[in-house]
């Protein structure tokens, strides 16, 4: 009885003469080699050669500042929640007078640990972000040694004053206008359903 | 009698390091040819487009930790590959690479280290020692996979090696009696190349010399699936460098007999004419050096044809290996003989 499609019936086949002989078999074989001589090459030559990235592709994230250089996450907990792997962790401060020019509201992540380990780079922490503060970028994150490493904290992920990060390409104005709206549910935009102005 | 000894040390000096060079690029060509033929890009990171891969190769090999076994044969151990890089050295000696050329004074100076007159049998007797290097190396590690391998390459060499034999037998009748390989690389000057003549004896001493060199499809001696890795599994640094480098100079020097043997060393089709275009006299340097040039050529695609069919077919099974050596390609040698003695009865090289 057959059961499948893939099964194969093992056959004694006598070899033919030109078989015997092996030398047409063997110039058969050497000609299927000969062919790969002029076939294009897989390989991409790394760190001289860059694969085409995807313009919107999800790399290692960024917490973004404004446009005064203040940090804009608030530490509201959203992207933690949102969070499939749970890679995210922080925890909030409160701002004292006279750091109205480092951080944007009255509350801020003292503490922001995203384990680069854990992380799918799935980007659903930038769609929860109701600040606009997370980000996933294009870069790759670096190859470390130690498991420890690789739980980034906001040294690495809070952008540098004078190096900003662009990520235009993430902030298109779909996304945008969806953000104004408060208490839209996310999958609104999924369904692909329009979204109603209030 | 001072001019002859510097002539013959400069040969000696220049046959040495081509041999030697050809074979450090062969290690990369290999590399590299198996990656063309494997969709790969293959090595290309020392030096422009991995020139110096080679170099990078003996310097790391030079470098490297130096085992001998406490069990092993010291002497032996280390006269194993040292006997194995002479043996392969030796055999290019008596390879004509190049026409005579005479000087302006009217001497006359050979591209050829000797020509002695059995220099055929010189090749034989020296490719046979061999398979010394080999069994002693694997004798000498005192270790199973080693022995093993060795074992396998000594019977395969000698298997193989009658065949060979045999066919060289008919190739010398067909050309005319000589031993020397000057006299029958001169004597197919006139355009037709042995392979005309020996189709078949050119068959067999090309899959022997692919069983003598220990190259795919009989690199049994070797085999890194079965042996760990053959008669050179407790080798180590250079030494295990020098195995491994004997292996393509043999395919280097296997690769020049054969071309020499078959397929016209130096001559090529229309060489003659070629020469009378560019107005060359005889024994003008030139002719020495494009002949050289040709006969490059002709080992280059040898040596090419060697990777192919290495990258191409997978390793016979042992009992395989003799069969073919013992069943088939030795009565099928002695058919070629028995074939060629006829057809040169027919065109009268051959009188009783």
């Amino acid at each position: 009885m057959k059961l499948t499609n893939r099964s194969k019936v093992v056959s004694n086949k006598v070899m033919s003469t030109s078989e015997k002989i092996y030398l047409p078999e063997i110039i058969k074989g050497m000609l299927i080699t000969g062919s790969h001589l002029f076939k294009r090459r897989a390989t991409v030559k790394y760190p001289d050669e860059l694969r085409p990235m995807a313009p919107v592709y999800r790399g290692q994230h960024v917490l973004k500042r404004d446009e005064n250089g203040a940090e804009r996450c608030t530490s509201c907990g959203m992207c933690a929640v949102a969070c499939p792997a749970e890679a995210i962790t922080m925890e909030s401060g409160e701002r004292k007078k006279g750091e109205e020019h480092l951080y944007r509201e009255e509350k801020y992540a003292r503490i922001y640990e995203i384990n680069m380990l854990r992380c799918i780079f799935c980007g659903l922490c930038e769609e929860a972000c109701p600040k606009e503060a997370i980000f996933l970028t294009d870069r790759l994150v670096d190859v470390e040694f130690e498991r420890e490493d690789f739980i980034y904290g906001k040294d690495k992920l809070v952008e540098k004053i004078d190096k900003r990060i662009d990520v235009t390409k993430r902030q298109t104005i779909e996304v945008a206008e969806f953000k104004k709206i408060p208490g839209t549910k996310h999958n609104t935009l999924w369904n692909g359903k329009k979204i109603k102005g209030h | 009698m001072i001019s002859f000894i510097l002539i013959k040390l400069i040969t000696c000096t220049v046959v040495f390091a081509i041999s030697l060079g050809v074979a450090a690029y062969s290690t990369l060509w290999e590399r590299k040819f198996s990656a063309l033929l494997q969709d790969r890009v293959g090595p290309d990171r020392a030096g422009p487009k991995g020139l110096l891969q080679p170099l990078a190769d003996g310097g790391k090999m030079f470098f490297k930790e130096e085992i001998i076994p406490n069990v092993s044969n010291k002497f032996l151990f280390i006269l194993g590959p040292s006997l194995f890089m002479i043996t392969a050295l030796l055999t290019g000696s008596v390879i004509p690479w190049g026409k005579d050329f005479i000087t302006s004074s009217g001497k006359h100076i050979s591209f050829q280290i000797t020509d002695i007159n059995i220099g055929v049998l010189y090749i034989l007797g020296v490719a046979s020692i061999g398979v010394y290097g080999i069994m002693i190396g694997g004798w000498a590690s005192n270790n199973k996979y080693a022995l093993l391998g060795a074992i396998r390459a000594s019977s395969q060499m000698i298997s193989y090696e009658i065949a060979m034999g045999i066919s060289i037998i008919s190739l010398v009748i067909s050309t005319g009696g000589s031993l020397s390989l000057h006299d029958i690389v001169e004597q197919q000057d006139a355009g037709v190349a042995n392979v005309v003549w020996q189709p078949l004896g050119f068959l067999i001493f090309f899959i022997c010399a692919l069983a003598e060199t220990n190259r795919a499809p009989f690199d049994l001696p070797e085999c890194e699936s079965e042996l760990v890795g053959g008669y050179h599994t407790e080798y180590s640094s250079m030494k295990l460098g020098l195995y491994l480098f004997a292996e393509y100079i043999n395919m280097f020097v296997s690769s020049a007999i054969m071309s020499a043997f078959y397929f016209g060393g130096y001559n090529f089709p229309f060489a003659q004419e070629l020469y009378h275009a560019l107005g060359l006299q005889e024994g003008s340097i030139w002719i020495s050096l494009i002949g050289f040039g040709a006969f490059f050529t002709k080992i280059v695609i040898f040596i090419c044809v060697f990777m192919w069919i290495r990258w191409t077919l997978p390793r016979f099974r042992y009992d395989q290996l003799m069969n073919l050596g013992w069943k088939i390609l030795l009565p099928l040698s002695l058919f070629n003989l028995a074939l060629t003695v006829v057809i040169e009865f027919i065109r009268g090289n051959i009188h009783f």
